[in-house]
């Protein structure tokens, strides 16, 4: 997995990728045929109608799921073709997650929540506790390390789940509605960080939004329907609508 | 990456600590159970074997009539003659010694302590067939033996009675009226198996006690000792017939003696025992299998508590075999915990019961190691299928559960 992609070229590709649900006369068909590409480097934003296959998508590029029928190329790799393993090897080296429940393992410290993703790659208690702290502290919660998600906010919550999900320096960032439980103050926030992650650390952000406010801080914006791709849009992005 | 899953799976039990325990409640009774069971069974064989023995290893008690509780009718048979023992002593392989017992009971008195007690009179031969240990003093000489004269051997319990602390050798007392000089003490037996004080005797040449006491020529009971080369149901067998022909009884009479085998009762009763001990613990290790569905049954629950959490692992890169081996090592360690806590508590029990139950406590540290090795086994066994199913969630469903 040696193959490093340069920034600005492509990183993913999907090709006629569909996604169907269930068997016989109650399948349902969530993908329709997607074809996207997404550069080193981007930041891109996801919308559209409830239930058009955003997050169907996203599971798809996060290697949680595989496509139906289609292509799904990851660093020349055709993640459709890998085993379940395989993908979760995909997801530890490549990939960081953030949910829109933010999914942190409750009674648990956040730095050990931001620790977790090193455990399972193996690392020294002492290395994974220096990267812990470093990750805690770009996400600005560094002197909450010792304090559990019950006692810290939403915000805060979403932003120990950001610090988990960089903390192995991720190729790609994927958010699936992270601001959907927040208030728009909390969700600036969280978007300038991703901006900034972005920017400064060159982690490719793909991010499901209902909120055109937010989306705006992308580069592009793929607008979803009925399982298909509609249009893609370019903005200036860091929040100045198109 | 164990010792994390280690310390994963202790932080994970010392989270539900009630929980925990209530899990693993079953291996730690079926351990406890198991091991106490194991362990005062043992004790009980070996003190049966202890008790036993005390009566000599490999002797046939030979008495007249026909054995415990029966032929309560009818005239008394004679007892033995001194002549018996001379014949089987000749005519018997296998026989390492031959020795009479005749009994009377009678108040010994010294100064102004008195005690009444057995005396049974008998040969040299006697303590080769009878484990004794002296104290002090010796055993009759061959020509005391012979001239039947009037030296004793007093057993504990006799010698405490009368003699306190005393060392009662070189001493005379009198028993039954006849004056007596005391040659040896015995060291305590204790018990016999039956509940009797096998201390409370008094040792006397048969013909002293014959002359002077019973006043006849009778001997009460002959114990022969067999010799251990020799198979004892042999000896058995030929010394029946001989004292058969010696008590002139036809073809079809029954015996009017019987032949009591020390060590066929031994064996008997060490078989009955070990057989007890092994259905206890069986009875007790089928508790341990329950116990192990008690650890399936919670592991289960929590893998359902913790869908979310094993979804949060899987989305952040963990493999299946992860996963699995975290609920499995929760799992052992739990059924490992108990098996610690029910060999503690089986310890502590064992402590307390034996005493109580006046069985040697004989700590075996197999049935302990097993008993452990089982109880990591039932973790294994019993953690595997709920890891199973951790392991095989689906990342996307376990993310979205509630
Ligand atoms: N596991 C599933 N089984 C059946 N249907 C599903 C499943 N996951 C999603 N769907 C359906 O697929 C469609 C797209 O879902 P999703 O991608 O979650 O939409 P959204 O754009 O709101 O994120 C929806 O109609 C949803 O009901
Ligand atoms: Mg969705």
């Amino acid at each position: 997995m040696a193959n490093d992609v340069a920034p600005g070229e492509l990183l993913i590709q999907l090709r006629g990728v569909t996604k169907v649900f269930g068997e016989g006369p109650t399948a349902f068909a969530a993908l329709k045929g997607v074809d996207l590409d997404i550069a080193r480097g981007d930041f891109v934003a996801v919308m559209g109608p409830s239930g058009s296959g955003k997050s169907t998508t996203m599971n798809i590029l996060g290697c949680l799921d595989v496509p139906t029928a289609g292509e799904f190329l990851f660093r020349g790799h055709h993640v459709e073709k890998l085993e379940r393993d395989q993908r979760a090897l995909l997801r530890r080296r490549y990939l960081g997650f953030v949910f829109q429940g933010f999914n942190l393992l409750a009674r648990t410290s956040a730095l050990e929540n931001v620790e977790l993703p090193l455990v399972y790659r193996g690392e020294e208690k002492t290395a994974r506790r220096a990267a812990a702290m470093a990750a805690l502290d770009k996400v600005g919660l560094a002197d909450w390390w010792d304090h559990t998600p019950a006692e810290l906010s939403g915000g805060q919550q979403q932003r120990v789940a950001i610090a988990r999900a960089i903390v192995t320096h991720p190729d790609v960032l994927l958010a699936d509605e992270p601001t959907g439980n927040l208030d728009t103050e909390r969700s600036i926030e969280i978007m300038e960080l991703l901006t900034d992650l972005n920017r400064n650390s060159g982690i490719t952000v793909l991010m499901v939004t209902h909120e055109s406010d937010m989306a705006a801080y992308a580069h592009t914006i793929v607008h979803f329907r009925d399982g298909l791709v509609e249009r893609f849009e370019v903005t200036e992005g860091a929040g100045v609508k198109a | 990456m164990w010792g994390t899953t280690f310390l994963l799976a202790v932080r994970e039990i010392r989270r539900h600590l009630l929980r925990s325990f209530l899990t693993i409640l079953g291996i730690v009774i079926g351990v406890w159970a198991v091991v106490t069971m194991v362990t005062l069974g043992q004790g009980a064989t070996a003190a049966v074997k202890q008790q036993i023995s005390s009566l000599g290893a490999n002797v046939l008690q030979v008495r007249p009539g026909q054995g415990f509780g029966r032929g309560g009718g009818g005239p008394q048979p004679p007892d033995f003659k001194i002549e018996d023992l001379d014949a089987i002593r000749t005519q018997i392989v296998g026989v390492q010694a031959v020795a009479p017992l005749v009994q009377s009971t009678g108040t010994a008195v010294y100064n102004a302590a008195n005690w009444s007690t057995t005396v049974n009179g008998t040969n040299r031969e006697y303590f080769t067939a009878q484990p004794w240990t002296f104290t002090s003093g010796r055993i009759f000489s061959p020509a005391e033996e012979q001239a039947g004269k009037a030296v004793c051997i007093v057993g504990n319990t006799v010698r405490n009675r009368l003699f306190r602390g005393m060392d009662p050798v070189g001493q005379r007392f009198r028993i039954k009226n006849i004056s007596c000089e005391i040659i040896g003490a015995l060291a305590p037996k204790g018990q016999g198996g039956f509940g009797n004080d096998q201390d409370d005797i008094v040792l006397m040449p048969y013909k002293a006690v014959q002359r002077r006491m019973t006043g006849n020529r009778d001997v009460r009971m002959i114990m022969v000792s067999v010799d251990a080369d020799y198979d004892s149901q042999r000896v058995q067998a030929s010394l029946r017939d001989l004292l058969r022909e010696r008590r002139h009884l036809t073809d079809a009479a029954e015996d009017d003696f019987n032949i009591f085998d020390t060590k066929q009762i031994s064996d008997t009763l060490s078989g009955t025992t070990q057989i007890l001990t092994s259905l206890l613990g069986a009875v007790a290790a089928v508790s341990l299998l329950v116990g192990g569905i008690g650890i399936m049954n919670i592991m289960l629950v929590s893998v359902t508590e913790r869908t979310r959490e094993i979804g949060i692992r899987l989305a952040i890169g963990a493999v299946a075999r992860e996963v699995l081996l975290q609920f499995l090592v929760e799992a052992v360690t739990l059924a490992c915990l108990g098996g610690l806590l029910g060999l503690f508590l089986a310890l502590v029990s064992t402590l307390i019961l034996a005493p109580v139950l006046k069985v040697p406590f004989i700590f075996d540290p197999q049935i302990n190691l097993v008993a452990f090795i089982f109880s990591a086994l039932i973790g294994v066994v019993f953690g595997y299928f709920p890891a199973r199913r951790a392991a095989s969630l689906n990342p996307i469903e376990a993310l979205r559960h509630e």
